[in-house]
């Protein structure tokens, strides 16, 4: 490199690349610096569960369901729907709900287990409605009738494998793999959004147990005859003969007939 | 093309002939393959395809094998589905082997030179075609048979009524009595409590809260030996409950619901699937075989989809003790239409 | 006359006690049943070498898988409809009540030895029998192997494909689990729609009401025996008619409409097929050891009352079953008491018509063309544009129902709404054909034209020399007379005169025949000739 004339000044080379990874740096932190999620450390000062439930559903859910949660033109009202609602809804991340649609997606969860637990607790003191359930308490029911209640009631929308299904007007009904047992057993009594209301009366807590039971079943134990395509039967088994063994096959017949070099 | 083994020339059609096409320039030069020009490639490819040959036995032997590394223990489900895919890998690579191997031998290293097979005209020669013309009018004229008619006409005749004894055999294909008689009625009746599928236990009308969806058997079911699932397939019923301001009812069918509760069968109209989508919201049936969707706030008229006909109404009551019951049979067939339906 | 003396005189010089033992057991089998005449036949025969030829193979080796995986099920399955409580090992049955042939299969599944293995085998080797059967007839038709003399060939072919239909349907339904019961149900509704005889036969097959007691067992002996029989009988005769009319062959330097060119039966063929066998049963066995078909155990039994999401036929049933969710609501009549369920006899008539049209498709084109002539070269699909339109037209109108079938998962899968899936598929599936139609024939005219243009012109060879005028040309290397060949030996045809006939009158037959042969022949290109490529020559 010539000393002699230095066309690009006394910058060094890299000068450009350090001020951007510099900037990059500084903004970032400053941004982060300023927004805060809202963790405990930024919790309102109020002490009771409820205070912080009724802050947070403010905030986050009375521009659809109102200030106090009797409902609005955007939202239904939550009076009478119970601890167990807020758990299911805000637990599974399809509430707060982000846009319109048919029903409300399943997305990622936006708040901590305390503040869900807040809300759920400020909407339970409003009207009496279906707690929460222990965890423990929903173990050991029994897989065979389980699966033929299983079978009679949820497969028509669920699909028999629970790997979900069509529902009218654009709506569908989830795939059931790895859902948390509360979950299941929250969303059979609270009945969300077009999904029926199942309570003690139709499927009994025992019966509620042996769904659950089954549906665990499912998740600890794959197919016996291998990689299960989905669970969604003989489109996706069509699918594939034509795509990979019929394709295949063709590639054969190819490679068969050609001449050797 | 002239047939060779005639002087038949067969018509050519609407097909154009052009006196100046190009001719076929007969065969291409022989293609050489790199075995034939080489020894030591062929000998390395003899090798190699024997060692697939081996391979395959021992693959074969091995899946035998693995029938006991990987034993299926009952109960163990993953010892079944291991079973089942170290086995048939080893079934597989086996017969992959061979065939690879059968294919490669014959590509590389057999004979690789086309040969030549001449085509002469499916039809038979003139000669053989007279020869057979000539054995059957000799066939005819030492047996008589387009001379004596009425020898021919009544063999006939007894050729096509033989197989008329046939068609009472297949009578007892189904019980006796009609289709249609068995198609017109259920075993619901006045008085039959709805009660829960599959376990048969009575529904209470407090049972049944708004927004919930029972699946129902008559409690007669139980107590049917012969044919269950054939009155089942017909006795089959949601029970839904709808706010009041949601159901409209007709005048003649007020008295079919009880405090907006509703029973309707289950079996689609369409070709008899269960329709046992229910939405709580939209208050519509979805039955999920073509889609038929039906409204229950509007008597289950059709919404969507290919069904013809609502799903028939089960005229419900509460008894004495608040047990949901049947008022009487439903009133038309269910399930899909048939011919006779409305007769 | 004694064959033993010749026989000896003709074994080859190497005798080990191997051969001699070969020999003398040639010789023993010869004097008894003359098949010295049958290897002197077929030994030598000769097989062209493309590989569109071997799809056809696909579906034979495939049979041959399921009638071996087959006899083992048939060990140890129960075809009966009797009740039984379920004591095997897969828990969530346990104690069920179902029939004696759904409890079979679950016993072959979860605890015979290689049982889920035969079942998986079974099954996936039967949607590959009927799509390597779709796909060999595809390649037939777009290559015109149909014409005269295997028109009768074409109408067997298509009757084992009606067949192999038939064979799945009874035998996915043999287990009587909930998603193939309720397929029976709706096979159950469209017979009962059928006008005056639909209840009975309905009856009669199900022994009495739905579901009945004996529709298994009866589906049972159509399976292993009755159709079988008659698809071994059709593939005989299949194999029979392609070596009287030995095998067609794509046109090429040394080949004509007089001689088939390739390798001999024995050994080239017989290894490449033997091999390929080897081949098709390897690629079942690899997909049946690691992906999982028809899980009845999800399903449960048959039950009337219970049913699936995503409720659909295997594959092959699917445009049928899409045709029925196409069908717009109300199409139902009661005229004199009588129930017309046209939206059940629709889809029927016009499956049924679509089905007879391939059936007799030989038939149709033969009197467009009045060809009598014997055809053994197969056509390329371009230089037959129409016919080539037309298959594009019918596997679009198939494709479109077979779509039907999946709407459900289609709309969960593409997030969007079962209704709207259903009217783009009613739309397209009178658009669809016709847009096929059209541009399959554009670019198939499009292709021959490209065709003349490389035997007129040659091959753009990437290479571009300067003229001295400053112009900038790209060499084109001209194409030998092998290839030339293959690009100019095609039929044409042109459309037919309308003429009066003997009696001087001018028939309704021949206005129709003269009017679709227009249809079929008036846009064609012709191939390149001597005088044509000479002129181009300066």
């Amino acid at each position: 490199m010539s000393r002699t004339l230095n066309r690009k000044g006394r910058r060094h080379p890299l000068s450009s690349l350090v001020l951007i990874l510099v900037g990059l740096f500084v903004s970032g932190a400053a941004y982060a610096a300023v927004t805060g999620t809202a963790t405990a450390a930024d919790a309102p000062v109020s002490a009771t569960q409820i205070e912080d439930g009724k802050k947070l559903f403010a905030s986050n859910c009375a521009s659809c369901h109102g200030l106090s949660a009797a409902g609005s033109a955007a939202g239904p009202s939550l009076i009478g729907s119970g601890a167990l609602s807020v758990e299911f809804q805000v637990g599974s991340g399809r509430m707060p709900m982000s846009g319109s649609g048919p029903q409300a997606e399943k997305k990622p969860v936006q708040f901590t287990q305390p503040e869900i637990d807040a809300m759920a607790a400020w909407v339970a003191s409003l009207a009496p409605g279906p707690g929460v359930p222990e965890a423990s308490s929903l173990t050991g029911g029994d897989p065979s009738n389980g699966a033929q209640l299983f079978r009679v009631n949820c497969a028509m929308c669920h699909n028999v494998a629970g790997a979900g299904g069509a529902l009218t007007e654009g709506k569908w009904a989830p795939h059931l793999k790895n859902i948390d047992p509360v979950h299941v057993y929250a969303a059979m009594v609270t009945g969300p959004q077009n999904m029926p209301v199942f309570s003690d009366m139709n499927i009994t807590a025992e019966e509620k147990n042996d769904i659950i039971a089954y549906l665990k079943f499912l998740d600890e134990n794959p197919s016996v005859g291998g990689m299960d395509l989905g669970s969604l039967g003989p489109v996706s088994e069509g699918l594939f003969v034509w795509i990979f063994a019929l394709g295949g096959l063709v590639a054969i017949t190819i490679w068969l007939s050609a001449k050797s070099n | 093309m002239a047939d060779k083994k005639s002087d038949v020339v067969t018509s050519a059609g609407s097909a154009v002939s052009r006196p100046d096409r190009l001719q076929n320039p007969g065969f291409e030069p022989e293609h050489k393959r790199v075995h034939d020009e080489s020894p030591e490639r062929a000998r390395g490819a003899e090798r190699g395809i024997s060692l697939l040959f081996a391979l395959s036995g021992i693959l074969s032997a091995s899946a035998f094998a693995l029938n006991f590394i990987f034993p299926i223990v009952p109960g163990d489900l993953m010892s079944t589905r291991y079973n089942n895919m170290f086995v048939g890998l080893a079934i597989a690579a086996g017969l992959l082997c061979l065939g690879v191997g059968a294919v490669h031998w014959a590509k590389a290293l057999m004979h690789g030179h086309e040969l030549v097979e001449e085509r002469h005209g499916t039809r038979g020669g003139d000669a053989t075609r007279a020869r057979a013309v000539e054995i059957f009018q000799e066939a005819n004229k030492e047996s008589g048979w387009t001379r004596r008619r009425l020898l021919r006409n009544s063999l006939i005749g007894a050729f096509v009524a033989l197989p008329i004894p046939a068609v009472a055999l297949f009578r007892d294909l189904a019980p006796a009595g009609t289709p249609e008689e068995k198609l017109s009625h259920t075993i619901w009746e006045k008085g039959v409590r709805l009660t829960r599928d599959p376990n048969g236990v009575p529904i209470k009308a407090s049972d049944v809260t708004i927004g919930s969806a029972f699946h129902v058997m008559p409690e007669n079911l139980l107590e049917v030996e012969e044919g269950f699932l054939d009155e089942k397939a017909k006795a089959a019923v949601l029970l839904m409950r709808l706010p009041l301001d949601a159901l409209n009812e007709t005048e003649d069918r007020k008295s079919w619901s009880y405090d907006g509760i509703v029973a309707y069968s289950k079996i689609c109209t369409h070709v008899g699937c269960p329709v046992a989508l229910y939405e709580q919201q939209t208050h519509n049936l979805l039955c999920p075989c073509h889609q038929s969707q039906f409204d229950v706030s509007n008597q289950c008229a059709v919404i969507f989809g290919p069904a013809a006909r609502p799903l028939p109404q089960l005229p419900i009551t509460v008894d004495s003790e608040g047990y949901l019951v049947a008022q009487s049979d439903f009133l038309e067939p269910v399930g899909p239409s048939y011919w006779e339906r409305e007769r | 006359m004694s064959v033993a003396t010749q026989k000896k005189s003709s074994t080859p010089a190497s005798t080990g006690a191997g051969m001699k033992f070969v020999g003398g057991a040639a010789n023993y089998i010869d004097e008894r049943t003359s098949i010295s005449g049958a290897v002197k036949f077929l030994g030598r025969k000769i097989f062209p070498d493309h590989w569109s030829f071997m799809l056809g193979e696909i579906s034979l080796y495939s049979f041959v898988v399921i009638l071996l995986s087959g006899t083992f099920l048939t060990f140890f399955y129960d075809p009966s409809m009797v009740e039984v409580h379920y004591d095997g090992s897969y828990v969530p049955l346990k104690g069920i009540h179902m029939s004696a042939a759904y409890s079979s299969t679950l016993n072959i599944t979860f605890d015979i030895r290689g049982g889920l293995l035969m079942r998986q085998v079974h099954h996936w080797a039967a949607l590959l029998f009927v799509a390597a059967i779709g796909l060999h007839m595809l390649r037939v038709f777009f290559t015109g192997a149909f014409r005269k003399p295997r028109e009768i060939n074409w109408v067997i072919g298509f009757v084992l494909f009606i067949l192999a239909m038939a064979e799945g349907f009874t035998g996915y339904s043999l287990p009587d689990d909930l998603l193939s019961g309720n397929g029976l149900r709706i096979i159950d509704g469209m017979i009962k729609a059928i006008p005056g005889i639909g209840t009975w036969i309905s009856y009669l097959l199900f022994g009495g009401e739905f579901p009945g007691n004996d529709v298994i067992p009866r589906l049972y002996v159509l399976h292993i025996m009755l159709l079988p029989a008659l698809v071994i009988a059709l593939i005989a005769i299949h194999m029979v008619l392609l070596i009287i009319n030995k095998h067609t062959q794509f046109a090429g330097p040394g080949r004509t409409n007089d001689n088939v060119v390739g390798s001999p039966i024995l050994p080239v063929f017989a290894a490449k097929a033997g091999g390929f066998f080897f081949l098709v049963f390897g690629v079942i066995m690899l997909i049946a050891s690691l992906f999982t078909i028809n899980p009845i155990w999800n399903y449960g039994p048959y039950d009337p009352s219970p049913v699936s999401a995503g409720t659909q036929p295997d594959w092959y049933i699917g445009f049928a079953d899409g045709m029925l969710r196409l069908m717009p609501p109300g199409l139902e009549f009661v005229v004199n008491g009588y129930t017309w369920s046209l939206n059940l006899l629709i889809p029927i008539v016009v499956l049924m018509l679509f089905i007879v049209i391939v059936m007799i498709y030989p038939f149709i084109e033969a009197w467009v063309t009045g060809d009598k002539r014997e055809h053994h070269i197969a056509e390329r699909p371009r230089n037959q544009p129409t016919r080539t339109a037309i298959g594009a037209a019918g596997v679009t109108f198939y494709a479109v129902l077979w779509a039907g079938a999946a709407s459900d998962l289609v709309a969960t899968h593409f997030r969007t709404t079962i209704e709207g899936v259903i009217l783009t598929l009613q739309i397209l599936l009178i658009v669809g054909p016709i847009a096929a139609f059209w541009m399959a024939k554009k670019i198939a005219l499009a292709l021959q034209r490209k065709d003349r243009e490389l035997v007129l012109h040659g091959y753009e060879s990437s290479r571009i020399v300067r003229l001295p005028g400053g112009e900038y040309r790209e060499i084109h290397t001209p194409l030998d007379e092998f290839e030339q060949w293959k690009l100019v030996s095609f039929d044409e045809y042109a459309p037919e005169q309308l003429r009066p006939n003997a009696r001087g009158k001018i028939t309704i037959g021949a206005r129709m025949r003269s009017s679709v042969s227009r249809f079929y022949f008036e846009d064609r290109i012709a191939p390149v000739t001597t005088k044509e490529l000479e002129s181009q020559k300066h």
